[in-house]
């Protein structure tokens, strides 16, 4: 049974061992998929280089179908793994503004880790003015506390709020990612 | 230079490596809640660790004070991550000292637009409470409502202003 940190087999220490571990592992298949070069993930938004639409849905259906299979065979316990909460209008505005921020830099926090690693300093400049936004964040937080905590719908799934079971669902986004697999081999074939 | 992998077998790749953290530790993966806990712990430095540590902004990630940072679990993952991308590029042949910018536009140029994207990003991912890795991969996956909803309007946003933005890429 497993999240085996809420089991007891892996105890907090064990936890914290495990985190560079799995961050290397990410890294390196980010970087291995081409995530750390800043044109690449850019082309997505042009439609010439989809390769960051292919990655982040793969990896969530491969994530998504492993846990809901592993939480259907009692190997893991999906409810004891952490959710976030939802808050509708903050995490819709912040999209807004990620979205916009995602498309002038070319790179996000993780990939822009992967991009400076390999040496590029345009992934250094995406980190600067990371540490800059989320300080004026900060620095401006009693401000926008009211508008930050406000639509708070709590720890809350699509499938909870659509009234459908967890495996309706997961069948309905997998059939859909499938659907866009196919669109972006469509999309990326060179035009005459 | 090696060519890169093909981008479905690196996502399965990632999906595994999220499965593994869901069945290890319980939790994703993440970058940006990184970036908080540092600006945390440099803004306790300055500032003093009381003052940070009472302010709520700070406050959740000061817990142990100064040394917080290096006991937060997505800082070390984080730091996984920048070994890991480092060591694929070194072995792949990848690894230079460069400016990637788009063919309209100088290396200055870009490095302008790398801070000013990297503000809006470290802005809307505290305001999302998340990013591409924390929200949309981690949170998506467990179909976190919030999670989806910061998928559609950071991809739409992006897709609406392409246009306006294709002197820097194309």
């Amino acid at each position: 049974m497993s999240p085996l940190s809420e089991t007891g087999v892996l105890g907090p220490a064990g936890v914290l061992l495990v985190a560079p571990l799995i961050g290397f592992a990410f890294g390196w298949f980010l970087e291995r998929g081409g995530l750390g070069d800043a044109r690449k993930l850019a082309g997505q938004f042009y439609f010439t280089d989809l390769t960051v639409f292919k990655v982040l849905f793969s990896a969530l259906l491969t994530a998504m179908l492993g846990a809901f299979w592993l939480d259907q065979f009692g190997l893991l316990d999906l409810d004891l793994v952490y959710l976030p909460e939802t808050f509708v209008l903050p995490q819709a505005a912040g999209g807004v503004l990620f979205g916009a921020g995602f498309l002038m830099g070319g790179l996000c926090p993780g990939t822009s880790c992967v991009a400076a690693a390999a040496g590029r300093i345009d992934g250094f400049g995406i980190i600067g003015g990371m540490l800059l936004g989320v300080a004026a964040f900060n620095v401006l937080f009693d401000w926008i506390a009211p508008f930050y905590e406000s639509t708070p719908l709590g720890a809350v799934t699509l499938t909870d709020m659509a009234g459908i079971s967890r495996g309706a669902g997961v069948a309905l986004v997998t059939v859909v990612a499938l659907g866009g697999f196919a669109a972006a081999a469509r999309l990326e074939r060179p035009r005459p | 230079m090696k060519r890169y992998t093909d981008p479905y077998l690196a996502g399965v790749g990632i999906g595994l490596v999220l499965l593994a953290a869901y069945v290890l530790v319980g939790r994703g993966l993440g970058a940006s809640g990184a970036f908080a806990s540092v600006v945390a712990t440099g803004t306790a430095a300055v500032q003093g660790t009381a003052r940070a540590a009472a302010a709520p902004a700070t406050a959740p990630y000061l817990q142990q004070g100064l040394t917080s940072m290096f006991g937060d679990w997505l800082v070390l993952e984080l730091a996984g991550v920048i070994a890991g991308g480092f060591v694929s590029a070194w072995l792949a042949g990848r690894t230079r000292r460069a400016i990637e910018h788009g063919p309209r536009i100088d290396g200055r140029q870009r490095m302008y637009a790398a801070v000013a994207g990297g503000v809006l990003m470290g802005f809307g991912a505290k305001l999302a409470r998340g990013c591409t890795s924390g929200q949309a991969l981690t949170g998506g996956a467990l179909l976190s409502a919030g999670s989806w909803i910061f998928i559609a309007t950071c991809f739409a946003t992006g897709y609406t202003l392409a246009p306006l933005a294709r002197r820097l890429w194309r």
